[in-house]
């Protein structure tokens, strides 16, 4: 673990700490699929617009010539991904897909069914996150 | 190298070192595990140098793995490349224009690695175009030719491009005199008529980017090769100069009648300070100025005119000019920057010249006489010792580090190593076969790296299976490691590998790019997102904004084109991961494909000239439906009235 993502656990377990709980939620520890890559754990609260507003853009940019929202396309329907995967997968597959779809079993799957290979497009972390955050704001 | 009569002994010799060396050197090392445990790089593990070779005919340079000779990359720097549309999209074509026009050719001699403290740092490498002189620099982080600069009243531009201690300059010399300005004069009037231009081009120490600063109007000799000094002779530089006779035909002949050529030594410092007490005189000079922009994806080509000459005659001081046997190709600095080793191509010694003696043979004027006001140093007070019986035909000296140099012997076919301050010869080894330049990595440097030194040959006859009348050139890597040289590798080459430097990849390979981003993209027809690519129509010039990612363009249907419109299919890679190029290719292209790189724009032209549906496809393996990756492009007759109409993104 390098030094940076230390820092932002210790940041992360300092919020969790000081809003004692309240309305946010982690996501459960045991028989998550996490996939592999960079992303061990992520905290996921309330929809943060901002977050949502950015990923957005970035989805414009890096994802719709291969994504549609609610069809089919080079790669799956995103509506309903953060039903079907846990935040983890998702960012992992966003910053790592070249070794999720060669070792994690469920996106092997859907790299058995696509065949293109989903597009690294170099995100950043914070820009996977907002990603998710998007991806999350579908669903409501 | 220069005239037939050299290449009819070389061949005796040849022939001869063959018969010698044949049976015993190569059963000897077809039996070595040892060598090939020596260039042995596992798959999967990197080399420890990268290896800049010329192409020289090509026009190109081409990247080596050393040891292991494994060939990683052409870089297209003065020929147009097919391969991935160099010179043929709309973008690249500005960076080969010159004042004589487009031309998609030039033979390309020295690559020169841009240098700090006298040390390869890994930023660029520059090389020379002899034919339409000019110089082109190359930037190491993604090995694209990114500036080409033409150098006016210079012809054959071959002492070019090497470079000072800190890159401050890189130089040009001209091969052949002409006349300055050229005219239309009978060429029986060389000695009164034609001039020698020595070129300083200032390189910005930030961005690279390069600068005709002034001129120096030499006499009319041919200006073979050159380098820089460092430590005390940092402000130097030195060229060495043949046909001192000043001959205008067969100088194979007549430019070998003299005893003594010359090494001119030039004090750049002092001519920078000439030039801002306003001695130069404005000339006139067309050149180009062309530049890469990563920005745009784009090159920009720039019509120049004019140049700051500086003579000799009006700068005391500027150049001085050392005697030296027989046509001297190399002149070469240690790394100290005390000796100047000079190869006369034609001599039977190698002459080794002292920077301090020079300095104070200057300061007592020990001249014997000069040439138009250039005063001509006496020999034996420069002198600091003589390398006796090296060979035949010493072409070009590099360095160890370890108080060695290696000369390259063209007509004998050998490396000749020799000892600094003693000048004994301690070393020999043949080469297979007409060794012209020879490189040592950083070894033009003041902190040579050493290990191998590697020879780059002219010919190969009977070292390969054979392949009609025209045969590879090679290189052949030797260990220098030992008191003995031993032959590791051999290897063939792309062109002619004229000259080549290596440097440690550990400056080069963390720098290297992987992508352009696509967030930084400029470029004025880029389509950054699906949802707005378009077909757009202006008179009879249609323009396709197109995508491409794994595995589709769009659009991928297209119509509304007729016979006789112009189409530029303007194409964004909308990828942004390391090594994944699209190509583009559409049936009846008169240029080539493009090869677009992960988050770049560029553009081919296609004019349709019949009616009919063509289909365009991805001519890069990009995925497992990569051959899926196609589209359909209808052309009407010209008249139709057939709209523009496209599919697009959502
Ligand atoms: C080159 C086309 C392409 C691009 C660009 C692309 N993807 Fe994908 N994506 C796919 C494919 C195809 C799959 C299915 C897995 C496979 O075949 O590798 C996929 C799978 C996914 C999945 C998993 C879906 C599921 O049902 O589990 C997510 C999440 C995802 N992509 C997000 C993104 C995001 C976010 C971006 C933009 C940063 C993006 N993708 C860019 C092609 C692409
Ligand atoms: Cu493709």
């Amino acid at each position: 673990m390098n030094k940076h993502s230390i820092l932002i656990l210790l940041v992360l377990v300092l919020l969790i700490q000081s809003c004692g709980g309240g309305d946010e939620k982690t996501t459960p520890q045991e028989n998550v699929d996490k996939g592999v890559g960079p992303i061990k754990t992520v905290f996921v609260g309330n929809i943060d617009a901002s977050m949502v507003a950015n990923g957005s853009k970035i989805f414009q940019a890096k994802c719709t010539a291969c994504h549609k929202v609610d069809e089919k396309y080079i790669g799956p329907k995103l509506r309903g991904v953060t039903q079907r995967r846990s935040p983890e997968w998702i960012m992992n597959m966003i910053m790592n897909p070249e070794q999720m779809i060669k070792e994690n079993e469920a996106a092997k799957k859907l790299f058995a069914e696509f065949m293109t290979p989903m597009a690294n497009q170099n995100i950043p972390q914070d820009e996977a996150r907002a990603l998710l955050e998007y991806l999350r704001s579908l669903e409501n | 190298m220069k005239t037939k009569n050299y290449f009819i002994s070389a061949i005796i010799i040849i022939a001869l070192s063959a018969y010698f060396y044949s049976c015993s050197s190569k059963s000897d090392l077809s039996k070595d595990t040892d060598a090939a445990s020596k260039v042995y790089v596992a798959p999967g593990s990197h080399d420890e140098f990268y290896g800049l070779f010329s192409g020289g005919f090509s026009g190109q340079m081409t990247v080596y793995g050393l040891p292991s000779g494994r060939l990683l990359k052409v870089i297209p720097v003065f020929s147009q490349q097919a391969e991935n549309g160099w010179g043929y999209t709309e973008e690249t074509k500005p960076m080969l224009e010159t004042s004589y026009g487009f031309i998609p050719w030039d033979d390309a001699h020295h690559p020169q690695l841009s240098m700090t403290n006298s040390n390869p740092d890994g930023r660029w490498v520059f090389i020379n175009g002899n034919n339409t002189p000019r110089i082109a620099r190359i930037d190491l982080s993604s090995f694209r030719t990114t500036e080409i600069i033409e150098i006016p009243n210079s012809s054959g531009n071959h002492s070019s491009p090497f470079c000072t201690e800190n890159t401050e300059y890189v130089v040009a010399g001209t091969r052949f005199s002409v006349p300055t300005p050229n005219k239309d004069v009978p060429i029986s009037t060389y000695k009164e008529n034609f001039k020698g231009n020595l070129s300083f081009i200032k390189v910005d120490k930030d961005n690279g980017r390069m600068n005709l600063e002034f001129q120096i109007r030499m006499p009319g000799f041919n200006y073979d090769l050159s380098r820089a000094g460092k430590a005390a002779s940092k402000d130097w530089v030195f060229f060495s100069c043949y046909n001192s006779e000043q001959a205008n035909t067969l100088l194979e002949v007549n430019a070998s009648q003299n005893d003594k050529d010359f090494i001119a030594a030039i004090n750049w410092r002092l001519a920078e300070k000439y030039l801002k007490e306003g001695k130069a005189k404005d000339e006139p000079g067309k050149y180009r100025h062309n530049v890469w922009n990563d920005d745009v994806h784009s090159a920009t080509s720039t019509e120049k005119n004019g140049v700051k000459v500086l003579y000799p005659q009006d700068c005391p001081g500027l150049v001085y000019l050392i005697p030296t046997p027989k046509s001297p190709h190399g002149c070469d600095v240690d790394p100290s920057g005390e000796y100047i080793a000079a190869s006369g191509k034609l001599a039977a010694l190698i002459p080794v010249f002292s920077f301090s003696k020079m300095q104070k043979a200057v300061q007592e004027k020990k001249f014997d006489s000069d040439v138009e006001g250039i005063p001509i140093l006496n020999y034996e007070a420069v002198l600091a010792g003589e390398v006796q019986n090296p060979g035949l035909g010493p072409l070009h000296t590099e360095f160890d580090g370890n108080g060695y140099g290696y000369t390259s012997m063209f007509l004998s076919s050998e490396i000749v190593k020799w000892k600094i301050g003693t000048w004994e010869v301690v070393d020999r080894i043949p080469t297979y076969y007409s060794i012209g330049h020879l490189m040592i990595p950083g070894g033009d440097a003041a902190k040579p790296w050493g290990k191998y030194v590697v020879a780059l040959n002219k010919i190969t006859k009977d070292r390969y299976l054979p392949t009609g009348p025209e045969l590879t050139h090679s290189a052949q890597l030797y260990d220098i490691s030992g008191d003995k040289m031993k032959l590791l590798l051999d290897f063939p080459t792309n062109g002619e590998p004229h000259y080549a430097q290596a440097i440690h990849a550990d400056l080069v390979k963390p720098n290297s790019k992987k992508i352009y981003k696509l967030e930084n993209n400029k470029h004025p027809h880029a389509t950054l997102n699906e949802k707005d690519v378009k077909v757009v129509r202006e008179g009879n010039i249609v323009r396709v904004y197109m995508t491409t990612i794994r595995s589709h363009f769009m659009p991928d249907m297209i119509e509304g084109i007729k016979v006789g419109d112009i189409v530029y299919w303007h194409i964004t890679n909308l990828e942004q991961d390391w090594d994944i190029p699209h190509g583009f290719a559409v049936m009846g292209a008169q240029n080539s494909e493009a090869l677009i790189m992960p988050g770049e724009t560029q553009t081919i032209v296609w004019k349709p000239e019949r009616v009919g549906i063509f289909p365009f496809y991805c001519s890069d393996f990009c995925s497992a439906l990569h051959q899926e990756m196609q589209g359909y492009i209808r052309v009407s007759a010209a008249d139709s009235k057939t709209e523009i109409t496209f599919n697009k993104g959502q």
